[in-house]
């Protein structure tokens, strides 16, 4: 006996609580990624009080590349948010568009890590170095590891999961919504760290 | 996600064997699965102990069992001797995998992923995919537990809590980054990154397969109490598990990259100097560890009172008493939890201002800990009630959680505290909580549930034999708990105490408490033989609702099928009207209509 299993809500609202699943998913799910960073800001804040010394981040973190990927994420956020309505104005083309812009943003807010990333590797600078040290690298690490885990997800809409268009083209609008609110998340976050670790002074 | 164009595959042929047995989605064989494997794991976790309390009773006395000294090797156990670092190492992976591994799995994986979607008229979970991905997240988290014992240096050994500095410098692998991951305590931290991702996928989709999912007219009062009481828990785990996983995350940072997010300045090891930037800080890593871990006894413990509500009201024939508080309490208590986790750290020297704040919200979580019990009590009064073995362990539920509650409002005060900080006081304490508490519900929930789940009923004369050996045995290893703990024996002495002075006159009870430890190993060996015996042979439930229960699972055939229910019910009342007055039976299912 193999009833046909169709879940309900996947696509549509359900009418007393006005989400459809996935959307409620995603919301849990960034709740959950909050108390991940916030414990990591948290230690952030215990450990800087805490301590004697504290290094002045703009001197020894590159502010202007810095401040260029926090444009290019943010850039990418507003992509994505595009990409989002082009589905809703049924427009695929300017979807796959805004959706690649978006991609391509990733990309190069990651390349820019990598560069800041080599230069402190070739300066001898280790995560082992200072507490300091140990909480950029970690707080930004994670956050490149987030950036990449968007990345797949959105590399995927745009290209094999963007078959689903052409079925359930309601579905795949929600799927590109769920995505972009993480993208955005993954942005916040950055827009959280940058000042934290680039321009408070040292102590 | 896909889980539409899959089944249009799957109308032409059955699925295959792996993607029904092995990567399933159907969110019974996969409560199925994590039922089965957390079992195995509380087996093996409980084997660990009973080891060690070899060593508690008869310290330095060589294990009278050869050929497991021989295959334990010369390393862990010199000449028959257990080795102080094994005995460590059995200490924390006992901890960590009865709650990790074992109960946790149990309640939330294996309860949850069966009973919600049935209770909530579902056909299945919201994410099936991602229930198949949690738990197999979950097995990767086990495998990398359990090879950490073969590492070099063992397992973890620095107790199931981890704390730092300890567990930094303990066994630090050598200058290559391999070997420093190679590591007892550092796979113990992978291993935890991969349960916590677990927990997480699965709470997401047992709270979104709550709140969207319900049948029509399952109204928030109408959900059984099992159901709130998983989905307090699914709160839990979702908001109380990252920062563990961030706090894992810097631990391993320290192993691995040589950081001090942990480590203060000019730390002395062995006599000398450790090598590090310092700076770190030791109370920051009990901070976001116990910030998940108070968290974490609510979630061993709610899915416990669900199913013990769920028994009593099915075998007292009455409603539950005062369901609405039992609702308002659970949620309270989930909010609560969140507030009181430096309890755990009077005396680390937090201050006493802090230490007040902490002590009364403790105490104010106690209030809705009680109104929960005193319900379920009430519930019991003027009930004609069926002794079943589910029934049974239910009952002894009861006080045992009553004596572990009550047993840690002293430990909730910073004064008294003191006296009882890391003695065995602390270890019978939590074990009631856990042991005759919530592992006697989560008994109590298989013998209940066994006839839908298979078909079959277990046999009730193995059931009882099982229930009164359990309750004898387990009350003999833990009770003694206070008595040494009074006296001052500290929790973490590999010899049981033997060199202490004041330890003198509680001595003999180790020999109590290990001998009944092995007598309720021995009473788990009924409970597996009657197991496998009535998944061969066991007497056949007379039909789909042998209990003449209410709620919705009694509402499928048995076992439900791939879908659960042919046609989604609709309900028409709350999840516990038995002995209606005027009705023709003493039970009135919630998905009938009015019976004439």
């Amino acid at each position: 006996m193999s009833a046909e299993i169709v879940i309900p809500y996947n696509d549509t609202e359900r009418p007393d609580t006005g989400l459809y699943n996935a959307k409620l998913g995603v919301w849990l799910f960034l709740a959950s990624e909050v108390m991940l960073f916030g414990a990591l800001f948290s230690s952030y804040i215990l450990l800087r009080v805490s301590a004697d010394r504290w290094e002045n981040g703009a001197e020894i973190l590159n502010v202007p590349l810095a401040t260029l990927n926090t444009m290019v994420l943010i850039a990418s956020s507003v992509t994505m948010v595009l990409s989002w309505a082009a589905l809703k104005a049924k427009n695929f083309p300017r979807y796959r568009l805004c959706m690649g812009l978006t991609f391509l943003a990733g990309v190069g807010f990651l390349i820019i890590k990598t560069l800041e990333y080599g230069a402190k590797f070739e300066h001898g600078i280790r995560p082992a170095d200072s507490t300091f040290m140990a909480i950029y690298f970690t707080m930004t690490g994670l956050h490149a590891l987030h950036v990449i885990g968007g990345m797949i997800v959105n590399g995927y809409l745009l290209g094999p999961g963007a078959k689903m268009w052409f079925t359930e083209p309601r579905r795949f609008t929600n799927r590109i919504e769920v995505a972009g609110l993480y993208w955005h998340f993954v942005d916040l976050v950055w827009i959280f760290l940058f000042p934290t670790l680039y321009l408070l002074p040292g102590k | 996600m896909s889980a539409h164009t899959h089944d249009d595959h799957s109308h032409a042929h059955e699925p295959g064997f792996v993607r029904k047995y092995i990567f399933s989605t159907d969110h019974k064989w996969i409560g199925i699965q994590y039922g089965f494997t957390a079992l195995v794991f509380l087996f093996f976790g409980f084997c660990l102990v009973m080891l060690m309390r070899w060593q508690l009773a008869y310290p330095g006395v060589p294990f009278p069992v050869e050929f497991l000294n021989k295959w334990l090797g010369e390393a862990r156990m010199p000449g028959g001797v257990m080795a102080p670092e094994f005995y460590n190492q059995l200490g924390a992976m006992h901890g960590t995998i009865m709650i990790f591994l074992g109960v946790v799995p149990l309640a939330v994986g294996a309860f949850g992923n069966y009973l919600v979607p049935l209770q909530v008229g579902a056909q299945d979970m919201a994410f099936p995919k991602l229930n198949m991905a949690s738990y197999w997240v979950y097995f990767i988290g086990g495998v990398v537990m359990m090879v950490s014992f073969f590492v070099p240096g063992g397992a973890a050994q620095s107790g199931w809590t981890s704390y730092s500095p300890l567990a930094n410098i303990t066994v630090p692998g050598g200058a290559e980054l391999w070997g420093r991951l190679l590591t007892g305590q550092s796979l113990w931290l992978v291993g935890m990154v991969f349960l916590i991702t677990s927990s997480l996928l699965g709470s997401v989709n047992i709270i979104v397969t709550i709140v969207q999912l319900r049948a029509p007219g399952l109204t928030w009062m109408r959900l059984p109490f099992l159901v709130w009481a998983q989905l307090v828990t699914s709160f839990l785990l979702l908001l109380a598990f990252p920062p563990l996983e961030a706090a894992g995350i810097l631990q391993l940072m320290d192993r691995l990259a040589g950081t001090s997010f942990f480590l203060p300045s000019g730390l002395v090891v062995s006599g000398k100097e450790l090598v590090a930037s310092g700076g770190g800080s030791a109370l920051l890593w009990q901070h976001l560890f116990w910030f998940l871990a108070h968290p974490e006894v609510y979630v061993l413990i709610l899915p416990a009172l669900g199913i013990v509500g769920e028994v009593i009201a099915n075998n007292t024939r009455k409603p539950l008493w005062g369901y609405k508080s039992l609702v308002y309490s659970a949620i309270f208590l989930g909010f609560m939890s969140f507030i009181v986790w430096a309890h755990h750290m009077f005396l680390t020297g937090m201050g006493t201002t802090i230490n007040a704040f902490f002590q009364t919200t403790t105490m104010i979580i106690s209030v809705p800990s009680i109104v929960i019990l005193t319900a379920m009590i009430l519930s019991l009064w003027g009930g004609s009630i069926r002794f079943t073995v589910p029934m049974l362990f239910a009952l002894a539920f009861l006080p045992m959680f009553g004596i572990g509650g009550l047993t840690g409002l002293p430990l909730g005060l910073a004064t008294s505290d003191i006296h009882l900080h890391d003695t065995y006081y602390v270890i019978g304490h939590f074990h009631y909580v856990v042991a005759p508490g919530t592992l006697f519900a989560l008994f109590a929930g298989i013998y209940h549930w066994f006839p839908k789940v298979t078909g079959r009923k277990m046999n009730e004369t193995l059931g009882k034999v099982h229930f009164w050996v359990s309750l004898l045995a387990i009350n003999g290893v833990f009770l003694p708990m206070f008595v040494q703990g009074l006296a001052g024996v500290s929790r973490r002495l590999y010899d049981g105490g033997t060199i202490y002075l004041h330890a003198q006159d509680v001595l003999v009870l180790n020999k109590v408490m290990s001998h009944s430890a092995w007598l309720l190993g021995a009473a788990q060996v009924v409970f597996i033989i009657n197991f496998f015996w009535t998944l061969w042979a066991g007497k056949k439930a007379e039909n789909d609702n042998p209990w003449e229960a209410t709620t919705l699972e009694w509402a499928t055939p048995t076992p439900p099928p791939h879908g659960n229910f042919a046609q989604i019910p609709a309900v028409y009342r709350g999840p516990y009207e038995y002995s209606v007055p005027g009705a023709k039976r003493d039970f009135t299912p919630q998905h009938l209509p009015q019976e004439a």
